[in-house]
């Protein structure tokens, strides 16, 4: 086993990229996720790999497309206003079942938002986006280790189903160092194993990456054959951590860096005889829809915390399906949900407590209703 | 009999949606001789754009990629960085490359991207019905300019070729036009030439080919090249504004 080394969130997954076989990066600057272009500006080349700035995410997206298309690993980072530029991009990628790997450090929006560290992007990913029936395979990491990790099988999974894949992580998992171990799988990548891509028709017919399909009958098969494909995705590929589910009363929901925050809230009130427990998807889609109606049978409540107004929230009430109440607590445009805010959120929870919004944001401490 | 006048290798047999008397079946014609000529069917792949031009990859007899509109440049620049010794081309509209991809045909040429860009300019938006085109005529009437074309109100023609010939990056730019047989001859030695510098490794080469749309611009095929001679050439002078000598 390799030793651990300390690096930055944002250099770490570009290294895990570049073990996985990646070979190519096409991006454009945005703030909080430049050191993964920088980084790929450096170290590319040093493998025999390719890095271009493109003129903008649009460009660096298509010419993802175009690389993709033509069988390489390749994969493109940016962060909340950029990557609302690739949603068409990511759409035709989805159609043409062209497999890469996308980063998106998110950041506060609506619009110019902020640059830092936020979950308001969910809805964007994982229900869609761009245009059309697709869907993303989407990861939620919550440590460097994990961005890492997911980083390597990422390329794999994009390669197995031929879909673009998700790594929405926050600039807090981008700006953070922490110790990572590279576990000795790096790999090389063979376009050879792509028969579909374009590389000149040498002794067979021509190839074609396309989306486009005029003919109505043609194109409903094309859609049920990608459903398909997403269904065998929501049976294969569900990941998720639970924490003190066999005791659990009351239930913590939360991905990424907030999952870490209410794992410390979640360790301080089981030490005060308070049970609870924690639910961490860590895909985002496929959604772990079945962990929660599991522990829904004997739950008393769920308390889902983001960095956003609430999105997963949502997916979060249609798995419970009405089985226990669902509880909800965020702060959004950068804000960081503090663990005595969540812990007094708990307690105001099991007590019957449910203050509406405004009594959470008068406390400058976010919102969050029933 | 020896036949003289045979479908080129790198065309399939379809029969084209292209409506009768468009000059895409030339342009097509040309592209796929000058693939043939060169011995290079197995090793090309091309970059289809949006517009009429969106089903090239039904024609080509070589690997194709259908882009998003205006993102052929961006696409075609993901493929060469793969495969730099193949042989890559887009084939892209007016609206395609001089309206909505404005920017990534720039930035395709500033790059000095070593490919070859056909760029088809016949002043409006065909696919979608007549629309003003960026290269549409000044008093050029069409669905969305219906008092014709004013400068005041909707600008004036873009001028790519004398555009993109300013940019350091780009090594040899050509406009021609397909409005008899004489240019036909003198277009196909310009993409002929466009072909030869990537496989040269030269860098990026556009040919703008003077097109007609006779459908659209509501003429005759024959009216139609008539047009392109008196009206277009006027506005979109032929000739090299870009030839790669002295570099």
């Amino acid at each position: 086993m390799a030793e651990p080394i300390l690096m930055k969130g944002n250099e770490a997954i570009a290294e895990a990229a570049i073990r996985a076989g990646c070979r190519f990066f096409f991006g454009y600057p945005i703030t909080p996720q430049n050191e993964i272009p920088e980084y790929m500006s450096k170290r590319l080349p040093e493998v025999g790999g390719v890095f271009v700035q493109a003129e903008s995410e649009v460009a660096s997206i298509n010419m993802v497309y175009g690389a993709a298309g033509a069988g390489a690993r390749v994969m493109t980072s940016s962060s909340s206003p950029g990557i609302s530029l690739m949603m068409e991009g990511i759409s035709y990628l989805a159609g043409a079942e062209l497999p890469c790997v996308i980063v998106n450090m998110s950041r506060g929006g609506p619009g110019l938002g902020g640059i830092q560290p936020s979950q308001a992007d969910y809805f964007q990913a994982t229900k869609g986006g761009g245009h059309g029936d697709y869907r993303l395979i989407v990861y939620g990491p919550s440590s460097v280790q994990e961005a890492c990790d997911l980083m390597m099988k990422a390329f794999d999974v994009a390669d197995k189903y031929r879909n673009p894949v998700m790594i929405l992580g926050d600039g807090m998992i981008g700006q953070m160092m922490e110790p990572v171990v590279f576990k000795d799988d790096a790999r090389e990548s063979s376009i050879s194993e792509k028969p579909w891509a374009t590389t000149g028709n040498e002794g067979r017919k021509p190839n074609v990456i396309t989306s486009i399909y005029l003919d109505p009958e043609v194109l409903d098969a094309h859609n049920w054959k990608l459903f398909r494909k997403y269904k065998a995705i929501e049976e294969n590929e569900v990941m998720y951590q639970t924490y003190h589910e066999d005791d659990a009363e009351w239930f913590l929901v939360a991905y990424g860096t907030v999952a870490r925050i209410c794992m410390s809230v979640m360790e301080k009130m089981r030490k005060e005889g308070v049970k609870l427990g924690l639910i961490r998807p860590i895909t985002l889609w496929p959604f772990p829809k079945a962990i929660l109606r599991q522990v829904a049978d004997k739950a008393k409540g769920f308390l889902c915390v983001e960095m956003s107004t609430g999105q997963m929230v949502e997916d979060v009430r249609l798995a419970v399906g009405g089985k226990a109440p669902v509880y909800f607590y965020g702060r959004t445009g950068g804000a960081v949900p503090l663990p005595r805010a969540i812990e007094k959120r708990v307690r105001d929870v099991i007590a019957g407590r449910d203050p509406v919004v405004t009594d959470y944001l008068e406390h400058n401490q976010g919102g969050g209703g029933k | 009999m020896k036949p003289v006048y045979l479908r080129p290798k790198s065309l399939t047999e379809t029969v084209s949606h292209y409506c009768p008397g468009c000059t895409h079946g030339i342009s097509h014609r040309l592209v796929a001789e000058v693939i043939d000529e060169l011995g290079i069917q197995s090793k090309t792949i091309g970059v289809a754009s949006v517009g009429c031009s969106v089903f090239a990859y039904n024609y080509f007899e070589v690997d194709f990629q259908q882009a998003a509109h205006g993102r052929a440049p961006a696409v075609a620049t993901g493929i060469k960085r793969v495969h730099p010794d193949k042989i890559v081309f887009t084939y892209q509209g007016d609206g395609d490359l001089a309206s909505i991809g404005a920017a990534e045909i720039v930035h395709a040429a500033a790059r000095g991207e070593n490919i070859t860009v056909i760029f088809i300019n016949n002043a409006i938006y065909g696919m979608t019905g007549g629309q003003m085109a960026p290269t549409t005529l000044e008093g050029q009437v069409t669905t969305t300019s219906p008092s014709g074309r004013t400068h005041s109100v909707q600008g004036y023609p873009l001028k790519m070729s004398e555009l993109i010939a300013t940019i350091e990056g780009a090594y040899y730019v050509v406009r021609c036009s397909l409005h008899n047989p004489a240019h036909i001859a003198r277009a196909k030695r310009a993409i002929k030439q466009a072909f030869e510098n990537q496989i040269e490794g030269k860098g990026f080469s556009m040919v703008e080919v003077l097109s007609t749309c006779p459908t659209n611009w509501r003429m005759t095929p024959v009216e139609a090249l008539k047009w392109v001679e008196q009206h277009m050439i006027p506005v979109y002078p032929l000739g090299e504004f870009k030839t790669g000598e002295g570099e």
